[in-house]
């Protein structure tokens, strides 16, 4: 709940940001013009958008290898994560055997592990260094929160499954894995934002690999001085690290929309 | 405590279906939940559990559904037939003092759980879950969800679910107790009407004098510290009982008594129950 309960409706929702953004940019475009700020310092949004038509052949190539990097870890993440969450409520001994190596790996900067995995992968395999490092910063939070949630199962509905004689696996199938379905949820929309990041980080430290992605673009423009182009890719980034999150935040929606609190919009 | 028979029964010929006897509980903290406990349940009465908060009566009702073992004594189940693992076929329906209730699942899912857990196929019960559902007057409710509903029909969704396997016993802890009052009476019948000529037991926990001389046949004082039994008191006025009950001297005498009792229980602290 939002302790600011003035309703907004959807169509506000879209149009205040909507202004702010066109706001913003004719004040960007209105200051370089006014100031005579050189292009390769800051470029006017005019400048971006025509970089952006220009580009954008070569810029889509590079946003399919970014985000199919993105929504591999994602997904490599998200399975592998909820597998160890669920192997971690079944035993103790799991539990405090992966954990330790789960915080390590994610208090390790990605930046800072990225040599040793190149080295082991090989340089000829660039784009799975890629996809290891992406999916080891999108890991976590899948992992914890998965974890998190299926141990807040309410006490006495895990009495009544016992008392029922229910089994294991009836209890991880109906109980524990409904009830963590609001915390997986959150750590998706978190995991699906590091796993763009991840695929980002890791291009700027590896290097691309067969392609290049939105990183690589970045790093190309920025040599060469052509930062309109530099601001068209970090745009698409940005875009796309939207779109992912309006995807899961839509997944959210319709998976709890029913049942959670944080869901339900309430009538007064 | 002389005068306290722990056989005695309401009803001499109703074959005893749970008896406990000199049991004890002590959790691993080192609280001493309950001790020398002996009580007969009869096959077919409403007795209730009555007794100042923290004297064992939920770790009881735990005990008796098989959730946890008794440190000492036993808890037999004369009629039941044993499990090759040496466990009683109980047959319990229990409610908790919150609904407890899924609240991802539809009323209907909830309902339908205890008969899904024992593998039946939502087709072949479907008529009986949703007996179950009419029978504590929520018809028409079976696809909402719990936070769709009050705190009082969120209460019959989870009697519902205890009674829809038909068990022999019912075991209730404070059922009611985070109702309104209103709500609370209204429960209260239709808890009766359901009960009324089923042949199932109910074992009920409640720390309101008045709601269990209305309702029960029978009453266990217990006391605290450990928990103990103080009394049995047999509430000897027939079914079924409505308004006109709760308005008679016989109910007004009743109270009186157990009132006394319980504060004898809570070491003659001058208490209001
Ligand atoms: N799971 C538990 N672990 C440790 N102590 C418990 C547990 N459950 C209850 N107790 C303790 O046992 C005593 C009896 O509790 P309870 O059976 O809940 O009493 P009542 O239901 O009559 O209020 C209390 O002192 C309580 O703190
Ligand atoms: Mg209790």
């Amino acid at each position: 709940m939002n302790e600011d309960s003035r309703p907004v409706s959807p169509a506000m929702r879209v149009a205040v940001p909507l202004v702010l953004g066109i706001v913003v940019l004719g004040v960007w475009e209105f200051l370089v013009w006014w100031l005579e700020v050189p292009k390769f310092v800051l470029p006017p949004p005019s400048a971006i958008v025509k970089s952006l038509a220009n580009d954008y052949p070569s810029l889509l190539v590079s946003l399919w290898i970014t985000l199919r990097i993105t929504l591999m870890a994602f997904f490599i993440a998200l399975a592998t994560g909820v597998l160890l969450a669920v192997l971690s409520v079944q035993s103790r001994l799991v539990e405090i055997s992966i954990f330790p190596y789960a915080v390590m790996l994610q208090v390790t900067p990605v930046v800072a592990i990225a040599p040793l995995i190149l080295i082991w992968v090989g340089v000829e395999h660039i784009d799975r260094a890629l996809l290891i490092l992406a999916t080891i910063v999108a890991f976590f939070p899948i992992l914890s929160n998965t974890t998190l949630g299926m141990k807040s199962v309410d006490h006495n509905l895990r009495d009544l499954f016992q008392l029922y004689g229910a089994s294991r696996w009836q209890r991880l199938r109906m109980l524990q894995l409904p009830a963590a379905q609001p915390y997986l949820l959150g750590g998706m929309k978190i995991s699906g934002g590091l796993a763009l990041i991840g695929a980002v980080v890791a291009e700027f430290v590896a290097g691309s690999g067969t392609g290049s992605g939105l990183a690589w673009r970045i790093v190309e423009s920025a040599n060469r001085l052509n930062i309109p182009r530099m601001f068209a890719a970090l745009l698409m980034l940005s875009v796309l690290g939207i779109v992912i999150f309006l995807l899961l935040a839509g997944l959210e929606t319709l998976l709890l929309g029913r049942w959670h609190e944080s869901a339900v919009r309430r009538e007064r | 405590m002389d005068g306290v028979d722990p056989n005695q029964v309401v009803n001499a010929d109703a074959p005893a279906l749970i008896r406990i006897s000199g049991v004890g509980k002590r959790y691993s903290g080192g609280t001493h939940a309950l001790q020398g406990i002996d009580l007969t349940v009869a096959q077919g009465e409403f007795l209730s559990l009555l007794g100042p908060s923290g004297c064992g009566k939920s770790t009881l009702l735990r005990l008796i559904a098989g959730l946890g073992e008794p440190s000492e004594g036993t808890i037999d189940w004369p009629r039941a037939s044993y499990d090759a693992g040496g466990k009683p076929e109980r047959s319990i329906g229990f409610v908790f003092q919150e609904p407890t209730l899924m609240p991802w699942a539809t009323v209907f899912e909830n309902v339908y759980l205890p008969l899904r857990l024992d593998g039946a196929r939502r087709q072949t019960v479907a008529a009986q879950v949703e007996d179950a559902i009419e029978g504590v007057g929520l018809a028409g409710f079976a696809k909402a969800y719990p936070r769709q509903l009050s705190g009082g029909m969120r209460m019959r969704v989870s009697i519902a679910r205890a009674l829809v396997k038909r068990p022999k016993v019912l075991l209730m802890d404070e059922p009611f107790a985070a109702l309104d009052e209103i709500t609370r009476m209204r429960l209260n019948d239709d808890l009766l009407r359901l009960w009324a000529g089923r042949g199932w037991t109910v074992l009920f926990v409640t720390h309101s004098v008045y709601e269990s001389v209305y309702l029960s046949s029978r009453i266990a004082v217990m006391g605290a510290r450990p928990g103990h039994m103080r009394e049995l008191i047999t509430v000897d006025a027939p079914y079924p009982r409505d308004e006109p009950f709760r308005l008679s001297a016989s109910y007004n005498e009743y109270c009186r008594i157990t009132s006394a009792s319980l504060r004898g229980a809570m070491g003659g602290v001058g208490h209001q129950p």
